[in-house]
C-alpha cells in the first residue's frame, strides 16, 4: 500500500517531504511559545486548503464560503462538548455529518439547478453568510455573545478532550496536515482522481467518457467538507471560544483560499508552501513594523495585499509549479 | 404594530434600495462587459463615501452636488484599475482574477483605515432631519433625494448605452469579444471605460449614500456581497435587473428588520438570493445563456 | 437486431426543427456515414445519440434498448463512444492521463487503465507525445487524442464527429487503416460524420444522407451519389456559394 502511494514519486521529492517532515517534528523542541503558535497557524492553513484544493483545485468548483463548514465543525463539537461534555472526537463524528449534509445541500441545489462559476462561488458565499447570521440568533450555542470552553491550566495533555498545551495541538495539526496530504495524493491518483481533473477540465468530454458529472462533483463538496470541519473542531478547542460573527466570516473563507492560490492550486504542496509563505510573510510583516515602530492598524495589511497582487501578477500559477520545475521535480 | 409602520418601513428601504442599486449597477455594467466580477466593489463604495466626507467638510457642498466630482475621480480611478492591472488578468481563469481584486481590496480597505481611522463617521446636511408627508407615508427627505438622484444617474447610463455610439461599442464587446477586435475596436480602452463607468456609479451611490448612512472602512466587504445579492437577483448584466434587484433587496432588508430583528435582515437577502440562484439562475431580468 | 436504430427522431431548438423524423439503422459491425452540407443536423444527431438532449420525439435504440433520454454518461457505459467536433482535451492533463480517464470507464482498476491507455496511444500513433499536456498537441493530434479517448471506453459504437477534417491526405489514410482494423479485428460499428468524401468512400459501407434535418437518401456508398434527391441538395448548396 504504502509502496503503491509512493509509486512514481521522483525519489528527491520523497527525500524532500521526509525532510520536511522531520523538521516539523522537531520544531517544538526548540521553538518558543510565539514561534509554536505561528507553527500551528501555518499548520492549520496547510490543511484547510488542502481540503478547500479538494473542491477547487481537483474538481474546479470555486467555493467561497468555506468558513461555513469551519464554523458548523466548532460549533458541533464545542456545543456537545460544553453542554454534555461529549469528547471532541466523539463529536468530531456529528462535525463532520452536519458539514457533509450542508455541502451535500449546496451541492445538490447548485449542481442540480445548473449553478455553476461565478454563481456558483457565491452561493456558496451566501450560505456561509446566512450561517453567520443565523447562528448570531441560534440561542443553543449563545448566539453573538459566543460560546466559551471551559479553560483551566492542564498539567496533563488530555487528548481524548483535547484539553492541553499547544504542543499537543502543534502535533495533532502536524499529524492531520500530513494525513490531508497523503488522503489527497491517494485520492488524486483514485479513479475518483482522475475523473475530477477530467471534469474541472471539461465537463462535456468528461460525461461523453462515461463520468457520472454530478455524482463526482458531489463527493468532491462533500469530501472537502468534512475535512474541513475536522479543522473546526481543532479550531474551536485550541482557541476555546467561538463567535459567528468572526467563524462564519466571508474574510475568514478568504484567508484559508488565499494560501493555495499562491502556493499553486490543484497541486499538493501548494496549499503547504502557501501556508508558509502567507503566514511567515505576515508574521514577518507584524515584526517589521514592531521594529520600525510603526503602529498604525491596516499598515501591515497594505503591505500583505501588496505582496498578494505581486505574487498573482508574476505567477499566476502559483509559487509551487515554477518552484518544482527548478527543484527538477515533476508535479 | 399599525400598518403605517409597515408602509413607511417599505417605502424608506425601497429608496435606499435604489441607491443600492446604482451601487450594484456598476458591478453589474463592469460584469458583463469585462467578465470580471469586481471582489473589491464595495471598498471602492467606501472610498466614494469617504471622498464625499472630506470634501464635504472642506467646501461645505451638498452631497447632490459633489456626486458629480466624487463620480469623476471614480472614474478615473477605475480607468486606470483596468488599464493598468485588470486588463492582463482577462483571459486568466477566474480564481486569479478573484485573487487580484481581493489583494485590491485588501489594499483600498487598510488604506482608509490608515487615512481615516476605524470609527464611523457621518455628515449632517441642511435637510438631515426633514422630512415628506404623503397620506399615512412619513420618508426622510435625504432618502428621496438620494434616490432621485439614483435614477437621473442610472438613466444617464442607459441613454449613454443606447444612444451614444461609445455605448454602442462597449456593448458590441460585451457581445463579441473577437467580434469587436476584428473590426478594430481598441477593446482594452473600452474594458478600461467600462470599469471606469462602472466605478462612477459606485462614486454617485457613495456621495448619495454618505447623506443618509455613516461610514466605517471595514464596511466594504459588506457592501461587496450586497452588491452581488443584489445583481444576482436582478440579474447579471442586465441594468435594469440591478436596479429592480436593489428595490427588491432594500425592500426585503427592511421588511425583515421590522418583522423579525434588524440583526437578521440580511438573512432575508441571502435567502432570497438563494431562491432566485435556484429557480431563476440567471436572475430576474437576466438573459439566459448556454 | 440493429446496433442502433433510430425511429422517427425529431429535435427542435426554439421552434427550428434541426432534425424531423430522423430514422435510420446501423448494422453491427457496419460502418456507416452520416453526410450532408453544413446545418443538416448531422452533429444533432449524434448528440441526441450520446445523451447530451434529449429527443423531442421518436427512440433511439441501441442493441434493441432504448437509450434515448439517459445521460451522456451513461449513454457511454452501455457502450457509445464518442468524438467532439471541436475538440475537447482535458488541456492541463498528459495525453496518458486523458486517455486514462476513458479507460477508467471500461477497467476501474487505475494501473491496469493506464496500461490499457498506453495501448491504444500507441495504436494511434500518439507514444511520443504520452507525457506532454494536451494543451501542448496540434489539432490533428488534438483529432487523434479524442479518437483514442473514445476508444479507451472499449465502445461497441463508435460516433466520429469529422476527425478527418484538417488532416493531411497521408494522415487521413492513417486513421482510415486504424477504424478499417479496428472494425476488422474487433468488430468495431462506426457510425461518423464526415466531409472528407475521400474518407467516406473509403470506410463507410452504408451512407445516410440529411438535408435540413430529414434523412432524404441512404443506401450504399454507389447508390447514394446516384441519388437524383442528393445531387440536387448538393448542387443547390453549391450554385448558393
Amino acid at each position: 500500500m504504502i509502496a503503491r502511494l509512493a509509486d512514481g514519486v521522483p525519489r528527491k521529492g520523497l527525500w524532500l517531504l521526509a525532510a520536511l517532515l522531520l523538521l516539523l517534528t522537531l520544531f517544538p523542541l526548540f521553538a518558543s511559545g510565539y514561534l509554536l503558535a505561528i507553527g500551528f497557524l501555518i499548520l492549520y492553513f496547510a490543511y484547510v486548503g488542502q481540503a478547500w484544493n479538494v473542491m477547487m483545485g481537483f474538481a474546479g468548483q470555486l467555493s467561497l464560503g468555506h468558513s461555513l463548514y469551519v464554523g458548523l465543525g466548532a460549533y458541533a463539537a464545542a456545543a456537545l462538548y460544553v453542554h454534555f461534555g461529549v469528547s471532541p472526537w466523539i463529536g468530531l463524528g456529528a462535525a463532520i455529518g452536519i458539514s457533509m449534509l450542508a455541502g451535500a445541500a449546496i451541492g445538490f441545489l447548485a449542481f442540480r439547478f445548473g449553478v455553476a462559476g461565478v454563481y456558483f462561488a457565491i452561493l456558496t458565499i451566501a450560505f456561509a453568510e446566512f450561517a453567520r447570521i443565523g447562528f448570531d440568533h441560534f440561542a443553543w450555542v449563545r448566539g453573538s455573545s459566543g460560546l466559551f470552553l471551559p479553560v483551566a491550566n492542564y498539567t496533563e495533555n488530555d487528548l481524548w478532550n483535547l484539553r492541553g498545551s499547544p504542543v499537543m495541538f502543534y502535533y495533532l495539526m502536524l499529524a492531520m496536515t500530513a494525513g490531508a496530504f497523503v488522503l489527497c495524493h491517494a485520492l488524486l491518483r483514485s479513479r475518483m482522481g482522475y475523473y475530477w481533473l477530467a471534469i474541472r477540465e471539461s465537463p462535456e468530454a468528461a460525461a461523453a467518457l462515461g463520468v457520472n458529472v454530478f455524482r463526482y462533483k458531489m463527493y468532491a463538496v462533500v469530501i472537502s467538507a468534512a475535512m474541513t470541519s475536522l479543522s473546526g473542531v481543532v479550531f474551536a478547542f485550541y482557541y476555546n471560544n467561538l463567535f459567528p460573527e468572526q467563524i462564519f466570516h466571508i474574510s475568514r473563507s478568504i484567508e484559508l483560499i488565499l494560501g493555495p492560490i499562491i502556493g499553486g492550486i490543484g497541486t499538493l504542496v501548494g496549499p503547504i508552501v502557501g501556508a508558509f509563505l502567507l503566514t511567515g510573510l505576515a508574521e514577518g510583516l507584524r515584526e517589521l513594523m514592531l521594529q520600525l515602530g510603526i503602529d498604525v492598524p491596516g499598515v501591515k495589511q497594505v503591505f500583505y495585499g501588496l505582496c498578494l497582487l505581486l505574487v498573482i501578477m508574476f505567477l499566476p500559477d502559483g509559487v509551487w509549479p515554477p518552484l518544482a520545475r527548478k527543484l527538477g521535480l515533476h508535479r | 404594530m399599525p400598518v403605517e409602520i409597515y408602509l413607511n418601513v417599505a417605502a424608506s428601504g425601497l429608496l435606499t434600495g435604489l441607491v443600492y442599486g446604482l451601487m450594484a449597477l456598476g458591478l453589474s455594467v463592469i460584469f458583463g462587459v469585462v467578465r470580471v466580477v469586481n471582489f473589491a466593489h464595495g471598498e471602492m463604495m467606501t472610498l466614494a463615501m469617504y471622498l464625499t466626507l472630506l470634501l464635504f467638510s472642506a467646501l461645505k457642498l451638498d452631497p447632490l452636488v459633489l456626486l458629480v466630482p466624487i463620480a469623476a475621480v471614480l472614474f478615473v480611478f477605475g480607468y486606470l484599475l483596468q488599464a493598468g492591472l485588470i486588463n492582463p488578468f482577462i483571459n486568466r481563469p477566474e480564481h486569479s482574477q478573484f485573487m487580484l481584486l481581493v489583494a485590491i481590496g485588501l489594499i483600498l480597505v487598510n488604506a482608509q483605515l490608515i487615512a481615516f481611522g476605524p470609527d464611523a463617521q457621518g455628515i449632517r446636511t441642511a435637510y438631515s432631519f426633514d422630512s415628506y408627508q404623503l397620506g399615512p407615508l412619513i420618508v426622510d427627505a435625504s432618502k428621496v433625494y438620494a434616490a432621485g438622484a439614483a435614477l437621473v444617474v442610472a438613466a444617464a447610463l442607459f441613454a449613454f448605452f443606447r444612444f451614444t455610439l461609445r455605448g454602442k461599442s462597449i456593448r458590441a464587446c460585451a457581445d463579441n469579444y473577437q467580434g469587436a477586435l476584428v473590426v478594430g475596436l481598441n477593446v482594452k480602452h473600452l474594458y478600461a471605460l467600462t470599469f471606469g463607468i462602472g466605478a462612477a456609479c459606485v462614486g454617485a451611490a457613495g456621495a448619495m449614500l454618505m447623506a443618509v448612512t455613516d461610514v466605517t472602512p471595514t464596511i466594504g466587504p459588506s457592501y461587496t456581497l450586497l452588491a452581488f445579492v443584489i445583481v444576482i437577483t436582478g440579474g447579471l448584466g442586465s441594468m435594469g435587473g440591478a436596479l429592480l434587484g436593489g428595490l427588491l433587496i432594500g425592500l426585503t432588508e427592511a421588511l425583515g428588520g421590522v418583522l423579525f430583528t434588524p440583526s437578521a435582515k440580511s438573512m432575508f437577502a441571502f435567502g432570497l438570493l438563494v431562491l432566485v440562484l435556484l429557480f431563476r439562475p440567471q436572475g430576474i431580468l437576466g438573459r439566459k445563456t448556454a | 437486431m440493429s446496433r442502433l436504430e433510430l425511429r422517427g427522431v425529431s429535435k427542435s431548438f426554439r421552434g427550428l426543427k434541426a432534425v424531423s423524423a430522423a430514422s435510420f439503422d446501423v448494422a453491427p459491425g457496419g460502418i456507416h456515414a452520416l453526410i450532408g452540407p453544413n446545418g443538416a443536423g448531422k452533429t444533432t444527431i449524434f448528440n441526441v445519440v450520446a445523451g447530451v438532449y434529449a429527443p423531442d420525439a421518436g427512440e433511439v435504440l441501441f442493441d434493441g434498448r432504448a437509450i434515448h433520454g439517459l445521460r451522456p454518461d451513461q449513454v457511454c457505459a452501455a457502450g457509445v463512444g464518442r468524438t467532439f467536433q471541436i475538440v475537447r482535451p482535458f488541456a492541463g492533463l498528459s495525453v496518458l492521463d486523458n486517455v486514462t480517464v476513458g479507460a477508467l470507464q471500461a477497467i476501474k482498476d487505475v494501473p491496469a487503465a493506464k496500461k490499457h491507455a498506453a495501448g491504444i496511444i500507441e495504436k494511434l500513433g500518439l507514444s511520443a507525445k504520452r507525457d506532454l499536456p494536451a494543451s501542448s498537441l496540434t489539432l490533428p493530434d488534438r483529432k487523434r487524442l479524442e479518437v483514442a479517448r473514445a476508444l479507451a471506453t472499449r465502445p461497441k459504437l463508435l460516433l466520429l464527429d469529422e476527425v478527418m477534417a484538417g488532416l493531411r491526405p497521408t494522415e487521413c489514410d492513417q486513421i482510415v487503416a486504424i477504424f478499417r482494423e479496428l472494425n476488422r479485428a474487433e468488430g468495431l460499428t462506426i457510425l461518423l460524420i464526415e466531409h472528407v468524401m475521400r474518407a467516406v468512400m473509403a470506410l463507410a459501407q452504408r451512407i445516410v444522407v440529411l438535408h435540413h434535418g430529414e434523412v432524404i437518401a441512404q443506401g450504399t456508398p454507389d447508390e447514394v451519389v446516384r441519388d437524383p434527391a442528393v445531387l440536387e441538395s448538393y448542387l443547390g448548396e453549391e450554385t448558393e456559394v
